[in-house]
């Protein structure tokens, strides 16, 4: 593969130069472009620039979006089907694939996302980010692009399984499609600003890529996204209401069961919704828990690039 | 002639150690200069705090009118940066490179494309403009970069070290665009180098070492400052050989790059009279009109590489290990 661009490559700079170079200034006059004083206009120029540049990625990338949608299938799925047979009786009628869609739907995003906010760390390797670095924009606007961008094209990729929706039998409508999609760009937002604030400290690929799946894998397993999060042992209960995936996953299943028509009993024991110390958690409130901590997360992710180099 | 950057005592400490000490220097509009000196010597520290990356300790430097310190956002929307290692988004194309690079500085949006034309047939890649980067050779991501570079119309253009590692073809014509902008634009351009060769080319050179300016002048100047010729020796003792220099002619000789070396007058008459009066065995002798080796030597000590050889080399091979690291994974 390496053999032939590079071949070519080494013959083109000799005549490049010497002809079309020489040529093009003699004739044509020189095209002077100026670069304007930076306002508030070039901020938000910049985080267009950085987050059109997410796109333009990922739709270059069709491998990552095969891959990263691998698992959410497998999950649901696989393990949707395999495990039906077991808990049957304890679903109320409820297929086990259906129940753990809204999870699911959240943990695509959440793969998808890492992977944006790995890409800054890609960036610093291969010095690109030093290239967004010394451009006259705010570090900020950078940061707050590359969050927006990751949050947009994990979205994207969680249409597809929002299109799955009737093969789980969760029939389609306008406010749920809107709803899931909602939900999952708030918390593609947030987990891509846990991203970025990890990739300020950490250099590495590699290093980036172990110390989220010690934080990705748990804070998955843990969130309750494939069991109920009710009559838990007292451990698990603690972990789970201290996972901020928690309060992602519960108001996209109330979302995704407020669309299908359940048993009370079935709807009491699949999504019995969040306590704290027996307090009922107002989904609103769940929701705010976790743009708010998403918020926090860019915050200091902000803070650390504008200390840093 | 305006002044495109003027360098008052400037200095730079990471802890303990003064990366840079000091420096002092003016360079004017449309002038090439060249920062010479080996790996470690400095260059790219004070590049960097002459581009608003790093922050002065001490002293002052401004750049197109702009101060590095209370200006950074005009400076920075002045100059244009080739850096050392690559800095392009390998899975964009060229032209998406540049484009991002021309919105990224809010470059008007009917010139960006009549612009872009013009630097990327400058540097021979509008054929190339839709090709992924990943697929270009080191020497045309290179060319790509100084494209970018120069998408803004920067006034002053910096290259820290804008043809490392390239072939001499591709380092050849990287100067035919240098020498090619100087004519067409109003630029400014200040660059580091360690290849002596190429220092030759610019205006000016100031030579670095150990974080000091020692020499700024024409290559020229620098060169006749020197004055002596260069005569290499090869001995079978060399500690007799340079023993003997200072007994019979009273002239400092040393070793480097493993010959025994010494400047004099008038070179080529003092041969003869080396050979008869010296009393070491020769086994071969060359004679050679100034260089800037001899500048640099003349000034620190010892040539270019063996400064490299005796502090920078760990930090030049670190640098290699992250480009290979770098090179394997992209592909």
């Amino acid at each position: 593969m390496s053999a032939t661009p590079q071949g070519t490559a080494v013959e083109a700079p000799a005549g490049g130069a010497a002809a079309p170079g020489g040529g093009a200034n003699g004739s044509t006059p020189v095209v002077t472009v100026r670069v304007p004083k930076r306002s508030v206009r070039s901020e938000l120029r910049a985080i267009k620039v950085v987050w059109r540049r997410e796109l333009i990625r990922f739709r270059n990338d069709r491998m990552r979006i095969v891959t990263s949608l691998v698992q959410p299938l497998l999950f649901l799925f696989v393990l949707g089907s395999g495990l039906q047979q077991l808990s049957a009786a304890s679903t109320h009628g409820v297929d086990l694939k259906t129940f753990i869609y809204p999870g699911v739907l959240c943990i695509s995003v959440m793969f998808t996302a890492m992977f944006s906010a790995a890409s800054i760390v890609w960036d610093r390797e291969f010095g690109f980010l030093r290239e967004m670095m010394v451009a006259p924009v705010r570090r900020s606007s950078i940061v707050i692009g590359k969050c927006f961008g990751g949050a947009t094209v994990a979205s994207l990729q969680g249409v597809i399984l929002i299109l799955l929706a009737p093969t789980v039998h969760v029939p389609y409508s306008v406010t749920l499609v809107l709803g899931i999609f909602f939900l999952q760009l708030l918390l593609a937002f947030s987990i891509t600003a846990f991203g970025v604030m990890a990739a300020a400290r950490v250099k590495q690929m590699q290093s980036f890529m172990g110390l989220m799946q010690l934080v990705v894998m748990p804070m998955f397993f843990i969130s309750g996204a494939l069991f109920p999060v009710a009559n838990l042992p007292g451990w698990l209960a603690v972990l789970n209401r201290l996972d901020p995936l928690t309060y992602a996953v519960s108001p996209m299943r109330s979302l995704v069961f407020s669309h299908l028509d359940l048993s009370k009993a079935a709807e009491q024991t699949l999504n019995p919704g969040i306590t704290w110390f027996g307090w009922e958690v107002p989904v609103a409130l769940e929701i705010f828990t976790v743009l708010a901590l998403g918020l926090l997360m860019l915050g200091i992710a902000i803070w650390e690039f504008n200390a840093g180099e | 002639m305006s002044t495109a950057i003027s360098v008052k005592d400037l200095r730079k400490s990471f802890g303990d150690f003064e990366a840079v000490r000091g420096v002092s220097f003016e360079v004017a509009t449309g002038e090439v200069f060249g920062f010479l000196g080996p790996n470690g010597a400095g260059k790219t520290t004070t590049i960097n705090m002459l581009c608003t990356l790093a922050r002065p300790t001490s002293g002052a430097a401004s750049v197109a009118g702009f101060d590095v310190v209370d200006a950074r956002d005009d400076v920075r929307r002045h100059i244009g940066l080739v850096f050392q290692d690559p800095t392009l988004d390998g899975y964009l194309t060229a032209e998406q490179n540049l484009r991002l690079h021309a919105e990224l500085y809010g470059v008007e949006r009917a010139l960006v494309a009549p612009r872009m034309q013009q630097v990327l047939e400058m540097v021979g890649l509008w054929e190339r403009r839709a090709t992924q980067v990943l697929t270009f050779s080191g020497g045309m991501r290179r060319r790509l970069e100084i494209a970018r570079g120069l998408m803004h119309s920067p006034r002053v253009l910096f290259l820290d070290e804008p043809t490392i590692g390239l072939d001499p073809q591709t380092r050849n014509s990287i100067w035919g665009y240098i020498r090619q902008l100087q004519q067409s634009e109003e630029i400014t351009i200040f660059m580091t180098t360690h290849y002596m060769d190429e220092a030759e080319f610019c205006g000016r050179i100031a030579i670095m070492d150990h974080g000091e300016i020692v020499a700024l002048d024409t290559p020229e100047a620098l060169k006749e400052e020197v004055g002596a010729d260069r005569i290499r020796l090869e001995t079978d003792d060399d500690e007799a050989t340079i023993a003997a220099i200072r007994e019979r002619f009273e002239l400092e000789a040393g070793v480097s790059e493993g010959a025994v070396s010494f400047a004099v007058p008038g070179g080529e008459e003092f041969v003869p009279r080396l050979f008869a009066e010296l009393g070491v065995p020769i086994r071969a002798v060359s004679v050679s009109r100034p260089t800037l080796d001899d500048v640099f030597m003349n000034h620190t000590g010892t040539t270019i590489r063996d400064a490299e050889e005796s502090d920078g080399g760990a930090k030049a091979k670190n640098r290699f290990a992250a480009q290979m690291m770098g090179g394997g994974a992209r592909r």
